[in-house]
């Protein structure tokens, strides 16, 4: 920028000149200043707001864990779990890249779980924020995805029937089903063909995509402005330097503030990476301790924590007209949803704070539900299990289609002008 | 010679352009797609495959791998075949109307040719690969009871099929075993995953 190159003085040290000269060429200065030194964030930011830095922390420990893995990892359907077992055993360190990477991939859904959360609480959701909302939508998306492909890669028995079973959900669609499943695996069974692509798309298609997604998402926030817990907007009262009252620089103030948070985070994820990196069989199931065997089942097929919700609305829904599609179209349906909520949500105010009852009981019980299903999917389908799926996929399904008539009855407390403590 | 801008033109031109090259992007995404399916390699790995069934003696069982997947061949005795039609009642599906077989293996045998029982040992319940208890009655382990007719049972859950491969009910397997495509080649060959030449 112009303007920033004129400002060099006379007689300046080599560094501000070194700068000056970057930012006649790079924007440098102005990105500084648009995303951190000069982004005004509400004062009022309270615990909730941690998740949304910790979740970039934990990307960038992913992929900097994930390339260290591939040096030593084989993506090939004799050598995957044998490679594994030599990062684990021979590798120096291997043992905790590898550990980082596995319980990194828990700890990315917990933070993620807890930012959507907050977004619910204080309607982060809402006009203006519908596409900073969407793109966060997009990267669970793809996160889901990313997670997918690459718990097949450690090519254990349970990789391989997850996998498995995963796959088989596109067979059930009509006509094309069968067609689409051999398309999928790039072959009639499980293989190496597919263990090959899964990691392909693991390690380099689904981490650009979840880069890009990111950088959308961070853009769009700073282009509207971060939501408060008051859920106002700050930018209505503006001082006379034309910076909003309520807001602070997101340097120093927040990233002093997210430092802390991330240090009592890194604390709790060194716990398990050091003490339980398997977490009684929820982070590294047991039967992925054998290597992939096509004859061989195991006892018991589930997810990884983070899908089951999703696994029990799949089996809830009954088999009818000779189909499973149903199952899988809920499935489907309960994810894509998540893309309406900005318009499903009709309340005149955004924050909990000012929210009715109906609304406050509402999110607590669709939060309840949901930790639910996630143990039902956790389950074998028996009772009490098949029938908690059901009613719990009926309360998900009516947390989100009720929502434009049960948030527009509530009774709402006014909002205040300027953000409270 | 003008300086005016023809903007209906413009646009016309700009659409058609932009037709022209989305087209030629679906054409360029067609081989990166279609590289996706089974290759000439893993298509040659999951041709069908022959069995020579000569040597097969009466109430045995030969167990073959075709894509990943064991299959099953039983040369069933004339007693064997008797066996089957006689529990019909006990079972969760016995016309095979829920199942999973080439039509020409819905029959109550199961079978282009009711002597040979091909299926794939693949426990409908959650892939596990049944045993053959091919001989009627209590078994020694307990498992079985003395009305067992003869079939194979999962030892994983405990699913039974009789020796049709057609499930009984109240096990957990929900369906009878699967029947790949097959076919003879002469009476001595089957091809497993080569469905029979139509008939004229």
């Amino acid at each position: 920028m112009a303007d920033v190159k004129a400002a060099v003085a006379p007689g300046a040290g080599r560094l501000v000149r070194l700068g000056a000269w970057i930012d006649a060429r790079f924007p440098m200065t102005s990105l500084w200043n648009e995303h951190v030194g000069q982004y005004y964030a509400p004062k009022n930011f309270n615990f909730w707001y941690y998740f949304g830095s910790i979740a970039l922390f934990v990307l960038a420990l992913q992929i900097v864990t994930g390339i260290f893995l591939t040096m030593s990892y084989k993506p090939s359907a004799t050598e995957a779990f044998g490679s594994v077992e030599y990062i684990m055993r021979d590798v120096e360190w291997g043992w905790l890249i590898r550990y980082l990477h596995s319980t990194g991939a828990s700890a990315f859904f917990i933070v993620v779980y807890l930012h959507m959360f907050r977004g619910l609480l204080y309607g982060s959701h809402r006009n203006p924020r519908e596409l900073v909302w969407i793109f966060g939508v997009l990267i669970y998306l793809a996160l889901m995805a990313e997670a997918f492909f690459g718990y097949l890669l450690p090519w254990g028995n349970m990789s391989y029937w997850g996998a498995q079973v995963i796959v088989s959900l596109f067979g059930t669609f009509p006509l094309i089903g069968d067609s689409l499943i051999e398309w999928i695996r790039g072959d009639y069974f499980i293989s190496d063909i597919t263990l090959n692509r899964f990691f392909a798309l693991h390690v380099v298609a689904l981490p650009l995509v979840l880069i890009f997604l990111v950088v959308a998402h961070i853009l769009a926030l700073h282009e509207v402005g971060s939501n408060n817990p008051d859920g106002i907007e700050i930018k209505k009262s503006k001082g006379a330097d034309g910076h909003p009252l309520d807001g602070i620089t997101f340097h120093p103030y927040y990233t002093v503030k997210d430092l802390y948070g991330l240090s009592v985070f890194l604390v709790l994820f060194a716990g398990v990476v050091f003490f339980a990196p398997e977490m009684g069989g929820l982070f590294l199931e047991a039967p992925n301790f054998e290597p992939a065997n096509p004859l061989l089942t195991p006892e018991h097929i589930a997810p990884v924590w983070y899908f089951t919700p999703y696994y029990a609305i799949l089996r809830a829904v009954p088999a009818f007209l000779n189909t499973q599609v149903w199952g899988v179209l809920a499935l489907f349906a309960a994810v894509l949803l998540l893309f309406f909520v900005p318009w499903l949500d009709r309340s005149p105010v955004k924050s909990i704070r000012y929210r009715g009852p109906i609304y406050k009981a509402a999110l607590m019980v669709f939060a309840a539900n949901f930790i639910m299903l996630g143990y039902c999917g956790l389950k074998p389908a028996v009772s009490p299990f098949t029938k908690m799926s059901v009613v719990g996929t009926i309360i998900y399904f009516a947390f989100f289609l009720l929502m434009p008539w049960y948030s527009r009855i509530d009774r709402v407390r006014p909002e205040p002008a300027r953000v409270t403590q | 010679m003008t300086e005016t801008i023809d903007k209906g033109r413009r646009q016309l031109l700009t659409a058609a352009t932009t037709l022209t090259g989305a087209v030629g992007v679906a054409f360029a995404a067609v081989p990166f797609l279609a590289s996706w399916k089974p290759s000439a390699r893993a298509k040659a790995l999951g041709a069908p495959v022959e069995i020579d069934i000569s040597k097969l003696e009466p109430g045995a069982m030969l167990k073959i791998e075709w894509r990943g997947k064991p299959v099953l061949v039983v040369r069933r005795t004339p007693e064997m075949i008797e066996r089957i039609g006689a529990h019909d009642a006990l079972l969760a599906d016995p016309l095979s109307n829920a199942s999973r077989q080439p039509e020409y293996a819905r029959n109550p045998e199961r079978a282009i040719r009711p002597e040979y029982l091909v299926l794939l040992g693949v426990c409908t319940h959650l892939g596990c690969l049944p045993q053959n208890r091919f001989s009627p009655g209590a078994s020694a382990d307990g498992v079985l009871t003395a009305t067992w007719p003869g079939g194979f049972f999962c030892p994983c859950h405990g699913s039974k099929f009789d020796l049709s491969g057609r499930v009984f009910a109240g096990v957990p397997a929900p369906t009878n075993l699967e029947i790949p495509p097959y076919s003879f080649a002469g009476d001595s060959h089957i091809l497993i995953g080569l469905d029979p030449a139509k008939e004229a």
